[in-house]
């Protein structure tokens, strides 16, 4: 077995073990499958970063058979870096559950809401992370179809575990949206094989797609997928599953799990489709740059801690959709060059599109962990009973306002190195409603975040009961705002790792 | 004679910078209580700075440079270099840092969240150093942001409604031309195909005359994103507004950190990115010159019409930083030399008054001048530093202001700009109308009733807590020295000069 072949096992394997030995149901199986799990899925991606550093995009055939009967396991710099970031969100998150759902040995209670709680949360998010792994490390439609069934199953389940009414409907409706658009992609992978006879995302790519058949395949996976990720205007499901789930369950979901749909759409409109249509380009970017503004105005008129920060990730996922148009050679309307044969994707737009996707993985998970501290300690959620909270949790606080500048773009965050990279991108290209998008979304952003400090801050309503937030809560939060900004410091192993394979590693 | 540097080590500069990083990262996690480990962490950290950045002095003036950086992707790194331009600005901040620590302490004894604010006041002086020694735009931009959010908490410290408002106020401006600078920035990268700053200019005037119409937008951009922490005219409103402040903090905003950073921004602007001649032949540093010089007029009058003394010295900063753009604006090396001594020349001044100021307040209470009569005689030492302030600001010898103005003077005659001269008279004569009444008040009237009726206890041994009238007496030190032996090259004076000379600008 290579070293590529060991990591890529490790990465889907290892936490899809783990989640069979955190069934065991015992306070040491949960223990030792979260364990288990962020260790291989840690080793997996930095074993996998060293090896596509040094070799370039790394292929794993299991078992030895190759396509079309057997598993194809591939991976590029964009696997890799995202592997990487959901095994830091990951590793830091599991650390977390083991104190948030409080007291593990109280598990044989299991009849309790608290207790199932604790004893199934461990087992679903080690069998997501598996599943994520999956979509990363998937070389062909099956297999991406598989991972992605999965990742919503399990994903619709994380957030019912917080047992109220409200989370319930969530949780259901999370869960038929996201069937639907599994439902889609299937459909447009239908209509890929029936055209084209291949499913290995590297032979399609070979063969270019093209024509009616491509074009309605295509539209039926990104509608699907859009859902999944919550792209403007179907985003309707996403804050009150992000804001109803409890609050590991909700960091995971918004930092890490609708990446892996998003994934998808890159690799779907890039690496296989070629960039597609110009016109494809614009509307995906259009519907991010409406998501920016209409999930920012959202989001500064929620009065709930929880849902700011879930409008807030409607609003940053569109930074991503921006990047869509941005990649295309030349800028849109500059060169005519539409159709796929176009070699020159901007480094620039790609390497600040998913930098700002990593900051946001990072920065959103130690936001809804420091929100998970602060509404901990009072027991309630709206943003009045947060008052004085920064003088009780000034971690946590540190936390919220440190992953808040990364989605702001403030230094020192990856957001700020990320965005100066679109904007580089943006202007060289003439393309200044982004630029403009850009700029005001990040103001947006930081008026919003500064809404909930302020009220952290308060002092006088100060209310008094308060539980002690156990210091791992706090510690795991603060972490993963800080590796936001050391990213903002030091991104130049993630550049290049992302430009090992590029935005079409076939091409 | 000859000069050997003491230390030649490249990492100095970032030694600068963690100097004030390190205690306030660990000032963060102390309980409230602990005073004494927090005062002794922010001290160590003050004295480190000073102590470093004399080390980076002497090595400088003996012809050592230090430049270190940290690649953050490819062709794009936090560049740290320290030479005699960046140490004009870092031996201001760590000078004033110290003297403001032992101020603040004293001043914020038994009052509330004294970790956080001292936690980000630290960060707020690391971003000035981290900006003063930017070797790039990027790193410039990159430290000057973080300024704009390290100084937020500082402003909003009372957490009055009236401070919060402040601090939206504060946070509107130079957030929103934070916004501006960095695509103006970006824009620059992109147009001039580098972010380097280099004495003299990276842009080629050839390519300015290709395309004036972007090159105007980006020096806009930029000017714009300079100019709002330099508090020029009419992006000048947050500054009096942020004066709710605690005093320590208006006088580390108004004398070193937010100000400074604005003002050597345009100083960076106009000379280390478009190169002062080619500034002045696309017509961008006429509008400079020209939008300082209103600012320096209209400033003092609004100061005129104030009554809270902290106001004053607001509506009197917006003016005397104006003198910087101005100087620095001009086509003459005596003017650079002017706008540049007067970084540091209004720093220390302006420090002092502030200081007297909250010392006025923090021991009688008093804030409007309309109550400072025979305050003088109450506190004659803080009025004798604050006489020096004033005097200075006014610019009579031999208080350090007035070298400032000389300078300007020479140079705008030298760059055969004559209307400056009505400028620096004009402003003279309003300064002298605004300060002279304050002092008049302080020594000659009879003690106003608002804080004498109080008095009734047995005084203090000193007229206020020593540890605040030591800062002020030492700067107003500072502001006569800096007058008196301007001919020693380690004046501030004489190190301008020395910048021009060695044609580091």
């Amino acid at each position: 077995m290579t070293g590529a072949e060991l990591w890529t096992t490790a990465a889907v394997f290892g936490p899809l073990l783990a989640a069979l030995v955190a069934l065991g149901g015992r306070p040491w199986t949960l223990k030792a499958g979260l364990a288990l799990g962020s260790g291989t899925a840690l080793a997996g991606s930095l074993g996998l970063w060293v090896e596509v550093t040094r070799q370039g995009p790394v292929r794993h055939l299991l078992g030895g058979w190759g396509a079309p009967l057997g598993i194809e396991l591939w991976a590029d710099g964009f696997s890799v870096a995202m592997l990487t970031v959901t095994a830091v969100v990951g590793a830091a998150v599991s650390l977390y559950s083991l104190s948030y759902f409080g007291d593990l040995s109280e598990l044989d209670a299991g009849a309790s809401p608290a207790g199932r709680a604790a004893r199934y949360f461990a087992p679903l998010w080690l069998l997501l992370w598996a599943a994520l792994n999956g979509i990363y490390l998937s070389a062909d439609l099956f297999n991406l179809y598989v991972s992605l069934e999965i990742l919503g199953l399990a994903a619709a389940a994380l957030v019912t575990l917080a047992v109220t009414p409200k989370a319930t409907v969530a949780g259901m409706r999370y869960l038929i949206v996201s069937l639907v658009g599994s439902m889609l992609f299937l459909l447009g992978v239908a209509l890929l094989y029936t055209e084209f006879g291949t499913l290995s995302l590297e032979e399609l790519a070979a063969a270019a797609p093209a024509g009616p058949m491509a074009a309605a395949s295509l539209a039926l996976m990104t509608v699907g997928m859009a859902a999944k990720t919550a792209l403007f205007p179907l985003h309707a499901w996403l804050p009150p599953a992000h804001a109803g789930a409890p609050a590991p369950a909700s960091a995971l979901l918004s930092a890490v799990v609708v990446k892996g749909s998003f994934f998808i759409l890159v690799r779907l409109w890039f690496a296989v489709y070629g960039g597609a249509s110009d016109g494809g380009l614009l509307l995906m970017g259009g519907l991010g740059a409406a998501a920016i503004l209409w999930g920012s105005v959202l989001a500064l008129r929620q009065r709930s801690l929880k849902r700011v920060i879930a409008y807030s990730t409607v609003a940053q996922l569109g930074y991503l959709f921006i990047m869509f148009p941005l990649l295309a050679p030349e800028g849109l309307g500059a060169g005519g060059a539409s159709g796929p044969a176009s070699p020159e994707w901007s480094d620039d737009a790609w390497t600040g599109g998913i930098l700002l996707a990593l900051s946001h993985a990072l920065a959103k998970a130690a936001m809804f962990m420091a929100a998970g501290n602060m509404t901990y300690a009072v027991a309630r959620d709206a943003l009045r009973d947060i008052s004085g909270v920064a003088h009780r949790l000034p971690m946590s606080f540190l936390a919220f306002g440190l992953g808040g500048l990364s989605l702001a773009g403030l230094p020192p965050s990856a957001g700020f190195v990320g965005k100066w990279l679109l904007l580089r991108e943006a202007i060289s290209a003439g393309g200044w409603f982004w630029v403009a998008i850009i700029t005001i979304g990040g103001l947006l952003t930081i008026a919003y975040v500064l809404m909930v400090l302020r009220h952290a801050l308060d002092l006088k309503a100060s209310s008094g009961d308060f539980r002690p937030v156990p210091k791992r809560m706090e510690w795991a939060a603060l972490l993963l705002a800080l590796a936001a900004a050391t990213l903002g410091v030091r991104a130049t192993e993630t550049f290049q790792i992302l430009l090992q394979g590029g935005v079409t590693p076939w091409s | 004679m000859e000069l050997t540097p003491l230390l030649t080590w490249s990492a100095l500069p970032l030694a600068v910078v963690l100097s004030s990083f390190v205690p306030g990262i660990a000032i963060m996690f102390l309980r409230e209580e602990q005073t004494r480990l927090r005062n002794t962490l922010n001290m160590a950290g003050a004295v480190a700075k000073v102590a470093l950045v004399g080390l980076m002095l002497q090595g400088v003036a003996a012809g050592a440079s230090y430049e270190w950086a940290l690649e953050v992707i490819p062709e794009l790194s936090l560049t740290l270099r320290g030479d005699a331009l960046a140490l004009l600005f870092v031996t201001l901040s760590a000078v004033l840092w110290l003297v403001t620590t032992l101020y603040a302490i004293a001043y914020l004894e038994e009052s509330e969240n004294r970790t956080r604010f001292f936690a980000f006041f630290s960060l707020c002086v690391t971003a000035t150093t981290g900006l003063a020694m930017a070797g790039d735009l990027f790193t410039f931009v990159f430290f000057y942001e973080a300024l704009t959010w390290a100084t937020y908490p500082l402003v909003v410290h009372k957490g009055t409604p009236e401070a919060i408002r402040a601090g939206r106020t504060y946070l509107f401006y130079t957030l929103g031309a934070g916004a501006i600078l960095v695509v103006g920035a970006v824009w620059f990268q992109v147009e001039a195909g580098t972010v380097q700053f280099a004495a003299g200019g990276v842009v080629d005037g050839a390519a300015v005359a290709a395309e004036p119409v972007t090159w105007a937008f980006i020096f806009a951009f930029l000017l714009i994103g300079m100019g709002v922490k330099s508090a020029l005219f009419p992006i000048h409103g947050w500054l009096p507004t942020a004066m709710v402040a605690p005093a320590p903090v208006s006088a580390l905003l108004h004398a070193v950190a937010v100000v400074k950073a604005g003002a050597f921004g345009v100083t960076r602007l106009l000379h280390s990115l478009f190169g002062i001649e080619v500034a002045w032949e696309m017509g961008a540093a006429m509008v400079v010159a020209g939008l300082a010089a209103f600012t320096i007029v209209y400033a003092s009058i609004r100061a005129l019409a104030q009554d809270d003394l902290k106001k004053v010295l607001a509506f009197s900063t917006v003016s005397q930083l104006s003198y910087i753009a101005l100087g620095v604006a001009l086509l003459d090396p005596l003017a650079h030399a002017g706008g540049l001594v007067h970084l540091v020349h209004q720093g220390i001044m302006k420090i002092t008054l502030f200081f007297c100021a909250g010392l006025v307040a923090q021991t009688l209470g008093v804030k409007k001048i309309s109550q400072m009569g025979g305050v003088a005689r109450r506190m004659p030492l803080t009025m004798a530093a604050f006489t020096i302030g004033a005097l200075g600001m006014i610019g009579l010898p031999p208080v350090a202001g007035f070298l400032s103005k000389w300078y300007l003077g020479l140079g705008a005659l030298g760059a055969g700009q004559s209307w400056v001269i009505a400028v620096l008279l004009a402003s003279s004569l309003l300064n002298a109308a605004y300060f002279l009444p304050i002092l008049k008040t302080a020594y000659f009237d009879e003690p106003d009733p608002s804080w004498a009726e109080g008095e009734k206890a047995p005084r203090p041994r000193w007229e206020a807590d020593w540890r605040m009238v030591v800062p002020a007496l030492t700067t107003a030190g500072f502001s006569l020295a800096a007058g008196l032996l301007a001919a020693s090259s380690w004046s501030p004076l004489g190190w301008a000069l020395f910048i021009i000379e060695r044609g580091v600008l």
